[in-house]
């Protein structure tokens, strides 16, 4: 499969399958365009015919040469990916990723709030340690051979479970040498809690920390609100400004925004958290069902698309000065990225990422929480659902509708069963709106490495 | 070639051979929390 687009005046053609990527000139552009495969050793007259008013049969056919040689080296028009099947966990996947929900509360409202204000809809809760002890035994015992492990304190707002936090680090890094792993230990949080103890804290154990933030003071404070509804950025903003000053650099941090359809000029959010002295950014678009102020519509996307152009813009434009900054969904590593396997896995939840309440309940992910036909079991009680983990773990590329015919396959990963289900009701079917958003980073990714190339 | 500049080589079957050891983050982890991009994960195997 192939995918060819002109940004901002570069011809760029994706081979899917290979993961090759190649910038053509025009008429080999052109003419990439129009041929399908098998190649042959000889242009095709159809080809010549197409485009004889354009360019001169010499000019085509040297062009040809080219492109044909690329198909000969696997690089062009290349097969499928048809294996192997075996190094893709159909079933009993060990588990290495707990999104451990210590708070099911939480001392923000935000407007958009998927977690139903906190507590998921499960009731207001903090986990004990118990429970977290429990879920590190859970996750050593069912993770096999696999040495990384990755723990994400999640809420509601995980702070308001700070001594949780701080005991579950001690307990895990107890078994480290003794289970040859190495615990990662990450926190999302809104920052309304930070202070000099618990951020000292999250900068020396923490491998990254993500902290939201919608940018633009008026944005965020409309949006992101106290339980009072008071905005949030002028408490939040010195708090993680503080943290990032005194994080080690080589500890990765996220400055993370969602965008609604009341910030499609996200840009501007981007400057402001520029201008805040934030360089490690993440914008996401939010993932909401329906009408009102915030969900998010076709009708919006020819602005967003506009908008992540001119991210890029803004982007390239700060390189090399004291505000170059990172975009999360804009760093991908075209040459030494994950494996083809972890590319069609995707996520792993329900098989080897999972969440766990404060109640002990384990879902499929953080965003499942909630849906009890998709709890897959209970620490306390200690069941867990082997078949409906199975049947997330047998999701992959070639399962998912939609992913197959997709350019942006590898890139993606194949999307998320989470918002699937939030939209659409089916975790099968996929979010086409995300998956439009998602297919135009992977574009603007693609068109920042060759716009550097390119000098 | 004059018509075409490579920006990145066919690596990816290639990626498969001493693939799959699920040793990298899990992409959902790493900061969106929302949308899934997996090809911005950094691949974990030394061997």
């Amino acid at each position: 499969m192939v995918h060819q687009f002109c940004f901002k005046g570069i011809n760029i053609i994706v081979d899917t399958e290979s993961g090759a990527v190649h910038i053509a000139d025009e008429i080999t552009y052109d003419l990439c365009e129009i041929l399908t495969p098998p190649l042959f050793e000889a242009c095709p007259e159809h080809a010549y015919k197409a485009l004889s008013e354009k360019y001169g049969r010499y000019e085509v056919t040297d062009a040809y040469g080219e492109l044909y040689s690329l198909y000969k080296a696997g690089e062009l028009f290349s097969e499928e990916y048809k294996g192997p099947d075996s190094k893709i966990p159909l079933t009993g996947a060990p588990i290495k990723a707990l999104c451990l929900h210590v708070s099911h509360d939480c001392n923000m409202r935000c407007g958009y709030c998927f977690a139903k204000t906190g507590d998921f809809g499960t009731g207001r809760n903090i986990m004990d340690f118990e429970t977290a002890k429990r879920a590190i035994d859970f996750v050593i015992e069912r993770s096999g051979k696999r040495r990384n492990i990755e723990i994400d304190f999640f809420g509601g707002e995980p702070l308001m479970a700070f001594d949780t936090v701080k005991k579950t680090v001690e307990y895990a890094r107890g078994f480290e040498k003794k289970c040859d792993k190495v615990f990662r230990f990450t926190i999302t949080t809104n920052g309304l809690l930070l202070d000099e103890e618990n951020t000292d804290y999250i900068n020396r154990e923490m491998s990254n920390v993500v902290l939201s933030l919608d940018g633009r003071r008026e944005i965020n404070d409309k949006i992101r609100k106290t339980v009072n509804g008071e905005g949030t950025f002028d408490a939040i903003v010195p708090k993680m400004q503080r943290l990032v000053k005194l994080r080690n650099k080589n500890k990765d941090h996220y400055i993370r925004g969602t965008f609604t359809k009341e910030n499609v000029d996200f840009c501007s959010d981007i400057e402001e958290m520029l201008s805040l002295g934030f360089r490690n950014l993440s914008m996401e678009p939010v993932v909401l069902k329906g009408k009102g102020p915030y969900p998010l519509s076709e009708a919006e996307l020819p602005r967003i698309y506009e908008e992540y152009e001119r991210l890029c813009d803004l982007l390239l434009s700060k390189e090399n000065t004291d505000q170059e900054f990172l975009f999360f969904h804009f760093m991908i590593d075209l040459d030494q990225g994950p494996c083809i396997l972890k590319r069609m896995r995707g996520c792993g939840a329900g098989f080897e990422y999972v969440a766990v309440t404060p109640e002990g309940d384990i879902y499929p992910c953080h965003q499942f929480v909630g849906h009890q036909e998709y709890k897959l079991g209970n620490l306390y009680q200690n069941t867990f659902d082997f078949a409906l983990s199975d049947t997330f773990a047998g999701i992959n590329l070639k399962t998912r509708s939609g992913c197959s015919e997709c350019w942006a396959k590898y890139y993606c990963g194949g999307g998320c069963s989470a918002s699937n289900l939030t939209v659409n009701g089916d975790t099968a079917k996929p979010y086409e709106l995300g998956c439009k958003l998602e297919r135009k980073r992977v574009e603007c990714a693609i068109y920042l490495k060759a716009r550097r190339m390119m000098g | 070639m004059k018509h075409l500049t490579k920006l990145c080589s066919a690596t990816l079957k290639k990626s498969a051979e001493k693939g799959g050891c699920g040793e990298c983050q899990t992409s959902c982890q790493s900061a969106c929390k929302t949308s899934c991009t997996v090809a911005n994960q950094k691949c974990e195997n030394k061997k």
